[in-house]
């Protein structure tokens, strides 16, 4: 019998599968297919302070391997979500949840964060400095040392919570921002948020999304993601939430064995909406065919 | 929403772009006229959204257009074959506000989602007309279809090669009084009617996926009844609520 159970910032998981933020809602609709208390966890949709309708269509293009959106943070803002969301996805779900929180200002993430960090069923809280597609916030933060300590620094002072702090790969030096959110303060890291990238509609000669450039995810970024878990891993001590392009147990024990303790499947969920159960289904008898005894024993272990 | 294998038997072409396929499998997700299902190509990451022509307890019809790489793989496609598809996605049609003669009005790749419409609603004993859409004679398709199910059918060709010279809009002048609008087919098409009518109506929009089931957000658009997925709240709109 193998061990799937992990242990994230000191809370344990079933198994290591997490949805990824923005690809799985607040857990409702995917609970109408299956029972969603088979995953670890969940990351919910990534809230901010005001409702927002997010950028204009086309938001969505497909790429060789993957896809771009540019979404843009729609939510319905933090009241309605702790109203109407987190009610309804407790009727669903009874594990530990992750709040993922995204902020325009250091003051809105701040106001995001405290008001999650006293949700109960919250278990973590994973800050968002790296969205790629809103312009004048999110990644503006994710892409420098300096301010990526800051909102670490101050969002840790005003919560009680494991702070995990997701990181963009649109910079020169991932753990040169790894080391900094840890030193911080931080209590984990989850990594990687999309790359920017575009595509070109031939028969207009202009970019196919509205907001020009998206976020690319999917197994084409799965070889980049891997390496960046791999980097980081050696930077920092605290846990790392992997993710980017995965989408079989393989790519799981691949990001474990690079340096993830917790591993969030993303685009996958969008174009196979069971690849969750079919994950955790696949994961034991993987682990066995590879003897491994348990997930933990293995976290860095290609290192 | 139902994931399950389909096996193909038949994919023929209508036009020189357009194609019909038949799928084989389970369509008991399927609760109304103007759903789509969402098909997973091999080579293709994102699934392909195609409105559903018609079905019954086993099989279900999709008429598209070759217009990208994706729908050129599907016309490849040969019976036999099998597709991964999602069922039953969308909310589509509500007949129960079409009163007594609704008017069907579609363009293009638009069309298919109303031949189950029509056939819906003339079992319901309702009188019904139906304008189609195209530019040129040469591209319409399913004109003898709607006939045979009983609807009045007007044509018109945006160069007047068939039926009314000109948009669907045109060819309004010709029908009998109707009492409601159901509609599909490219935005501007849906715009000019929605000025050009009175009476209220359903219009189904179409928009760029990611899922297909309400998860990624991807194809919002903003309502008068706040926002909306056109995967999962549409892609049907009533009249009322639609922002131009």
């Amino acid at each position: 019998m193998v061990e799937t159970k992990v242990r994230l910032c000191g809370v344990d998981l079933d198994n290591p599968i997490i949805p990824a933020s923005g690809t799985f809602g607040f857990g409702y609709e995917f609970a109408q297919i299956y029972d969603i208390n088979c995953l670890g966890s969940l990351s919910f949709k990534g809230t901010t302070l005001e409702p927002r309708f997010g950028n204009a269509t086309p938001r969505i293009a497909e790429t060789p391997s993957g896809m771009l959106n540019a979404v843009g943070l729609q939510n319905p803002g933090l009241d309605k979500v702790i109203a109407e969301e987190l009610p309804k996805l407790r009727a669903c779900f009874k594990k530990p949840i992750m709040a993922n929180i995204s902020g325009f200002s250091l003051d809105e993430y701040l106001t995001c964060a405290q008001a999650l960090d006293k949700e109960e069923q919250v278990a973590w809280l994973e800050i968002n400095i790296s969205c790629p597609n809103v312009h004048g916030g999110g990644m503006a933060f994710g892409t420098c040392a300096a301010s990526a300590a800051q909102v670490t620094k101050a969002v840790k002072e005003v919560t009680t919570k494991p702070l995990i702090i997701k990181l963009s790969p649109n910079v020169t030096d991932i753990a040169e921002i790894a080391k900094s959110v840890e030193d911080a303060g931080a209590d984990g890291i989850s990594l990687v948020n999309t790359f920017l990238g575009m595509r070109i509609d031939l028969a207009k000669k202009k970019p196919l999304l509205a907001n020009k450039t998206g976020g690319l995810s999917g197994p084409a970024i799965f070889p980049l993601a891997l390496r960046m878990v791999y980097q980081v891993y050696d930077a920092v001590k605290i846990p790392i939430v992997g993710m980017g392009g995965v989408s079989s147990a393989e790519d799981v024990i691949e990001m474990i064995l690079a340096g993830a303790t917790a591993v969030q499947v993303g685009a996958a969920n969008l174009i196979d909406p069971y690849i969750c159960p079919q994950i955790i289904e696949d994961l034991p008898k993987v682990m066995e065919k590879y003897h491994i005894n348990s997930l933990t024993e293995i976290i860095g272990g290609a290192h | 929403m139902k994931q399950s294998i389909y096996t193909i038997i038949e994919n023929e072409a209508l036009t020189s772009s357009i194609y019909r396929m038949v799928l084989e499998g389970d369509t008991s997700s399927l609760t109304n006229s103007g759903q789509f299902i969402n098909i997973k190509l091999d080579g293709f990451f994102l699934r392909r959204p195609i409105s559903v022509c018609d079905y019954d307890e086993n099989t279900l019809t999709i008429i598209y257009k070759v217009v990208g790489h994706g729908t050129e793989s599907l016309s490849q496609y040969k019976k036999g074959q099998t597709l991964d598809i999602l069922c039953g996605l969308g909310n589509g049609y509500d007949t129960s506000l079409s009163g007594d003669s609704p008017l069907l009005v579609g363009g293009g790749v638009g069309v298919p989602p109303l031949y189950h419409l029509a056939k819906s609603l003339i079992a319901q004993g309702k009188s019904v007309q139906i304008i189609l859409g195209f530019n040129t004679a040469e591209e319409v398709f399913y004109e003898a279809e709607f006939a045979q199910l009983g609807a009045k059918v007007y044509v018109a060709t945006v160069d007047g090669s068939k039926g009314t010279k000109g948009f669907v809009t045109d060819a309004l002048a010709l029908t009998s009084p109707y009492s409601y609008v159901y509609t599909c087919g490219p935005e501007p098409m849906l715009k000019a009617l929605y000025g050009k009518t009175d009476v209220s109506g359903q219009y189904s929009f179409e928009e760029r996926m990611g899922c297909g089931f309400g998860a990624c957000m991807g194809c919002t658009c903003e309502t008068k009844y706040g926002h909306k997925r056109i995967c999962k709240d549409g892609p049907v709109l009533v009249k009322e609520e639609i922002i131009w």
